[in-house]
């Protein structure tokens, strides 16, 4: 948004409460890649000029990219400033930091879709002998104690988490929720390849069939493994991960209750990847792809046990730390203009807050099917400078429609 | 991702529009979102007891069904009972099934698939070692359940089993029976 910005001749200030890519530098683990290859992380009048263009950046190599960015554009950062509060003011808005304040007629809300760990209220009565990290605060497994370790929650996070303690000699169990499967590597392509290229990636927030269902689908359970393996359910347990259903209560006893939902969970995951494959396979066909690429197959079912565990006493000793990967909300308790719903969400028209002047950045499928990616930046920053430099010229301030128009 | 086809629309007798109403109104009001269902049950002899369902609240307001229903449960010849009506666990059975069809109609209309017929098959294992004191490491209520659907439909199998799963995702009494859910038993 910077660069759009700065290329209107737009004023602007960046308030950052740690350095530039300070989530990236504080609330990451250790072994973290990029769930995206290194060709996708394309920014405006930027983009990957290495030697491993399909390979996934390490959490220091991201970094970095979003610090040379930073540096490249001349983006105006004001770093270590931390923001207080927002409000509305007659003429737009005033934002309180612990750096003193600023005046605003438009603001730019870029503070990420996932700033707190969201935990279940039973999670309160796991037993205290217990360790209890968040995605946010694990960092490897070194740091946790030897024995058993829970890991809630399939999707990205909960996957490679649980592989990497798994490897490390602590017995996994994972408890397996709603989650999306999908191959690495797709019939010799990256998804995010076959993703980008048949436009999934480019749909748009006005012209999918119910967005409020598109933005409550958990992300893809893809790990930027440097192998470009997949990391799924049957990776997991082909190395002894224990799946079990979803966390559905711990009692006041002490004992966590699964659901005996796990074989349906898999089997919509399932079923959802392969409608994804199929989409893949007729774009590929009806784009005279098919030659290029290896032929279309599928990838054998999930397994799951016939009568996986219901129960485990987490007071018995076997378990001494449960990683929550149960995903992340926003935090918008500083903002003080009322455009929040009652769950905690921004109203907003893709991007285009409510109140004038504010817009919203980095929310899941905020615009596009691709906008929490890096990747995705670039376009919806382009799109809503356009309606902030109306907005500011006193313009009525259109939505643009999109390339496709 | 769905098509678009010429196909004409299913009939299942699901009034899908009325529910997407009902979704779009309920999710600006949550309140009337909250229902209450009941049902009133008296001992009559033995383990024979009938229940009694006729009202329920939600949209706000008190609701009554079009008429009283009325259920026989007791226990077969086996148990020494006199087999008035099915037994409770049956009941269980036949709840999880009646939802997941109810469901496979409304999704399969949603998702304008014709339906032909539809047959649920539903058994739970049961050791009854648990319900008579003999063991207590066994369980009261069921070890499994299994429900396996005929599925005759307008529908690839892969679409047919989209169906399937979708109507657990969103079945209450799927979820009743593979979650926990606090029960508060008081004596007047």
């Amino acid at each position: 948004m910077s660069r759009c910005l700065s290329e209107r001749s737009i004023d602007h200030v960046i308030l950052e409460r740690g350095e530039v890519a300070h989530s990236w530098r504080t609330e990451r683990w250790d072994s973290l890649r990029l769930l995206t290859p290194n060709w996708q992380s394309r920014l405006p009048g930027y983009a990957y000029r290495g030697n491993d263009p399909d390979g996934y950046r390490t959490l220091p190599e991201v970094v970095d990219f979003i610090a040379a960015y930073a540096k490249t554009i001349a983006a105006p950062v004001n770093a270590h400033t931390t923001v207080m509060s927002v409000r509305s003011t007659e003429t737009g808005y005033l934002v309180r930091t612990d750096q003193g304040d600023w005046r605003c007629q438009t603001l730019v809300i870029a503070s990420g879709a996932c700033n707190v760990a969201e935990l279940p209220a039973f999670a309160a009565r796991v037993p205290s002998s217990i360790a209890q990290l968040t995605g946010q605060q694990y960092r490897n497994p070194g740091r946790l104690a030897e024995g058993g370790v829970l890991v809630v929650g399939a999707s990205s996070s909960g996957t490679q988490i649980a592989y990497e303690i798994q490897r490390s000699g602590r017995p996994v169990t994972l408890s397996v929720g709603e989650h999306i499967r999908a191959p690495r590597v797709y019939r010799g392509k990256d998804l995010e390849w076959w993703m980008d290229a048949a436009g999934v990636l480019d749909e748009r927030y006005d012209q999918v069939d119910d967005i409020g269902r598109a933005r409550r689908v958990p992300s893809l359970q893809l790990a930027g493994t440097p192998d470009r393996s997949t990391l799924d359910l049957n990776a997991l347990s082909a190395i002894d991960v224990k799946l079990v259903g979803r966390l559905a209560g711990v009692t006041e006893a002490g004992k966590a209750q699964f659901a005996g939902s796990l074989r349906n969970v898999c089997a919509l995951s399932d079923l959802k990847m392969n409608r994804l494959l199929e989409l893949i396979d007729e774009w590929a066909r009806a784009n005279g792809v098919d030659d290029n690429v290896a032929p279309p197959h599928r990838l054998p079912p999930t397994r799951v046990d016939d009568s996986p565990p219901l129960g485990l006493d987490l007071a018995a000793g076997g378990i001494k730390t449960i990683v929550w990967a149960t995903g992340y909300r926003p935090d918008y308790s500083w903002l003080e203009v009322p455009v929040i719903d009652r769950k905690g969400r921004i109203r907003h028209d893709g991007g285009v807050v409510e109140a004038p002047g504010l817009y919203l950045m980095g929310a899941v499928f905020l615009r596009r099917r691709k906008s929490t990616l890096i990747d995705g930046a670039g376009d919806d920053a382009r799109e809503l400078s356009v309606h902030l430099a109306s907005y500011l010229d006193g313009r009525p301030a259109e939505q643009t429609a999109g390339n496709a128009a | 991702m769905a098509t678009a086809t010429n196909k004409a629309p299913a009939k299942n007798g699901v009034n899908t529009e009325a529910l997407l109403a009902a979704r779009e109104a309920l999710s600006k009001a949550p309140q009337a979102a909250q229902f209450k269902w009941r049902a009133t049950n008296e001992w009559k002899n033995g383990t024979h007891s009938n229940s009694t369902v006729e009202g329920y609240y939600g949209l706000g307001q008190e609701h009554r069904h079009k008429k009283t229903f009325n259920f026989d449960a007791d226990h077969p010849a086996v148990f020494a009972a006199e087999d008035n009506g099915i037994t409770p666990v049956e009941f269980v059975l036949v709840g999880l099934a009646s939802c997941l069809t109810a469901g496979i109609a409304a999704v399969a209309q949603h998702r304008n698939i014709q339906l032909r017929s539809v047959k649920a098959t539903v058994e739970g294992d049961m050791d009854i070692q648990g319900i008579l004191g003999i063991d207590s490491d066994v369980r009261n209520g069921y070890n499994g359940i299994r429900v396996s659907y005929d599925i005759d439909a307008d529908a690839k199998r892969e679409d047919i089993e989209a169906l399937v799963a979708q109507s657990q995702k969103r079945s209450a009494v799927y979820d009743i029976v593979t979650n926990p859910t606090n029960v508060t038993v008081v004596v007047n």
